[in-house]
């Protein structure tokens, strides 16, 4: 039997850019380049890699997201993923972390799955907590952030590196893995990737499709509010000395009169 | 009085920093109820009630440390519901670790209410606890709120001061029933991270960075000397890591540990955006580079252009001396 694999991935927008927030307060997505959140790769990464281990294995992207959301899809296809899944609604503007894992929860079972992958946190609202949500909404096993996953007889097996230890996990499928920048480097796709790509297919899906109400998710929706985003001022222009011999005993100086030493 | 349930990160009994400076912004809010489960919890209860706890709500069982994540979420649902019925629950606050940020969602998800995540400050506000967070790579700061059902929030450590405020600290066992759940990933070895003798890094006063311009494993020597005559725990940036010279543990930025210490010293780093990401809440940050153009220099309170190998040796001789 196929293991059925889906991916979730993240449009973000550059974090190289000069990112901001709209008048509403939310991440303005308009202004800044987007891309597939380059930690989601990694996550794209481990699922071609199962794929391949598997005898029979079909990878599927989703994302939840914009129109512009499509070009991550198709970067993760360009990879190498089978097919994508894109749910895109007007209604989904300023979702937050409650609201996108009800919307990517409905739309994976929808799909049919045997284990989610996901990146362990996204490139511009880094909460990293994503997963584990999924996991708790799909009602099965919580294998996150590990830096070594693999998938044999029905078994998910991995490495996470916590604060205090490092451990294995060991879980049945189906399961919800998320997987660190230690899991290993993502492949460029290569030119015939990028051709078949455009052939594969990308099914669109809105909230109605997944008996979702407007008044789940969105703005309104959101279980948390954003009251103010200020920009943090710049930091005042510190001293900079060039070393002419003396640079470490002058910065001890500057240590000691901020009493540090 | 309202009262605020607060998750406690020990281990073995021993109470970890971030606990105790949540403590402090939890008295902010109400009156402190922690939560503490697995090995030691119940040892845990002096600490607390030193810094605020009025009620210390202690579970211990196999399950705890032999699967991940769920048995927790049992756990501090069980301490929700138990606090919850006397009708003056205000607010869940966890300290920001990437296990029990994973608790504080799942909890969230499971009593209807919103998370946030990583605040580094609280404050009381008329539609409840107003969290600051730090986003963008720290270039925007954002209060927020939680809109629907009690405040689940996951603070930074180093957010506020540990402050002595002595109060009951009443010890009671948690009854915790394990859901189907609990079971499902087994955590079927562990190997605890090897001590280095030095702070915390996401705990430390003072911290020193060394990137590729250290050039090398065993050049790292130079930078652990500086961190000892200070006191300070060792930080790598990325590049350093994937070299192979520092262990990923130990890694500062967006997929490393996030600081944000008095002092921060940064060594032969360029300061990326990704590295800036996990350091630029930093109080004062130094940087040591020999490239004038570096953007670590964009955000330093004092630079220094030249070798590493010349400032940084001369640098912990001069601490040394200073300090006698
Ligand atoms: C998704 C993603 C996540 C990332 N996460 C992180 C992260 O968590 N943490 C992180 O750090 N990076 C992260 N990065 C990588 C980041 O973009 C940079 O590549 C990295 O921070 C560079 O490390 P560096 O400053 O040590 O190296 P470089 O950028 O190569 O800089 C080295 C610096 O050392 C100076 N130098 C060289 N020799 C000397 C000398 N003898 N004396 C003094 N100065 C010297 C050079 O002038 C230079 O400025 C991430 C990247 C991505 C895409
Ligand atoms: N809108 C989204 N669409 C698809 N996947 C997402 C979305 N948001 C988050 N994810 C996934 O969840 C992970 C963690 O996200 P977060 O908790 O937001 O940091 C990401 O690495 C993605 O794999």
């Amino acid at each position: 039997m196929s293991l059925r694999i889906v991916v979730c991935v993240k449009y973000v927008p550059d974090a190289t850019g000069d990112r901001h927030f709209a008048d509403d307060l939310t991440v303005d997505r308009d202004d800044v380049d987007g891309l597939l959140s380059e930690l989601d790769e990694y996550a794209v990464e481990q699922a071609l890699q199962i794929a391949e281990e598997a005898d029979d294995a079909e990878v599927t992207v989703l994302t939840v997201g914009p129109e512009d959301a499509k070009d991550a899809l198709r970067k993760a296809l360009s990879m190498g993923a089978d097919k994508a899944v894109h749910v895109e609604d007007d209604d989904l503007h300023g979702t937050d972390v409650m609201g996108t894992s009800l919307v990517l929860a409905k739309a994976i079972e929808k799909t049919g799955y045997d284990v989610v992958i996901a990146g362990m946190a996204s490139t511009d609202g880094v909460m990293g907590v994503l997963p584990a949500i999924l996991a708790e909404r799909l009602g099965v096993p919580q294998v996150t952030l590990l830096s070594e996953v693999s998938i044999e007889d029905g078994v998910v097996k991995g490495r996470r590196d916590g604060d205090a230890a490092s451990e294995q996990l060991e879980a049945a499928l189906p399961a919800v893995v998320s997987v660190t920048d230690q899991s290993g480097e993502a492949r460029y796709p290569s030119f015939k990737g990028i051709m078949a790509a455009k052939k594969k297919p990308v099914e669109s899906l809105d909230l109605s499709d997944l008996d979702l109400e407007a008044e789940e998710v969105g703005l309104e929706g959101a279980w948390t509010a954003v009251d103010s985003a200020t920009e943090r001022p710049a930091r005042t222009a510190g001293t900079i000395v060039k070393d002419e011999g003396e640079g470490g005993k002058q910065l001890a100086e500057f240590l000691a009169s901020q009493k540090f030493i | 009085m309202a009262e605020i349930l607060v998750y406690v990160d020990h281990v073995d009994g021993a109470v970890r920093k971030p606990t105790l400076e949540l403590l402090t912004l939890a008295r902010r809010l109400g009156d402190p109820v922690a939560v503490a489960l697995g090995n030691g919890a119940a040892d845990t209860a002096p600490a607390l009630a030193e810094h605020g706890a009025v009620k210390v709500l202690t579970a211990d069982a196999p399950e705890f440390a032999e699967y991940l994540v769920v048995p927790k979420v049992d756990a501090l649902q069980a301490a929700y519901e138990a606090v919850s019925a006397g009708g003056s629950l205000a607010a869940v606050l966890v300290p920001s670790s990437a296990e029990a940020k994973e608790i504080a969602a799942r909890l969230a998800v499971r009593i209807g209410s919103g998370v946030i995540t990583d605040a580094v400050d609280l404050e009381a506000g008329d539609e409840g606890p107003v969290a600051t967070q730090s986003v963008f790579a720290a270039s925007f700061t954002t209060k927020s709120r939680v809109s629907k059902g009690t405040p689940v929030i996951t603070v930074k450590p180093n957010s506020a001061p540990v402050e002595a405020a002595p109060a009951a600290g009443t010890v009671e066992a948690l009854s915790v029933s394990f859901g189907a759940l609990a079971t499902g990933t087994k955590v079927t070895s562990r190997t605890p991270r090897e001590s280095t003798g030095r702070p915390e890094l996401t705990e430390a006063a003072i911290v020193v960075s060394g990137g590729r311009g250290v050039n090398g494993a065993e050049n790292f020597a130079i930078i652990e000397a500086l961190a000892d005559s200070l006191g300070a725990a060792v930080g790598a940036s990325r590049a350093a890591v994937d070299a192979g010279w520092y262990p990923h543990a130990n890694q500062v930025g967006q997929t490393g540990k996030s600081v944000s210490p008095q002092l921060y010293i940064a060594s032969g780093i360029s300061g990326a955006i990704q590295h800036r990401a996990g350091m630029q809440t930093s109080k004062t940050i130094v940087a040591i580079n020999k490239d004038a153009e570096a953007p670590i220099f964009e955000l330093v309170d004092y630079g220094v252009v030249g070798d590493l190998f010349e400032v940084v040796p001369q640098l912990t001789e001069e601490v040394k001396t200073r300090k006698g």
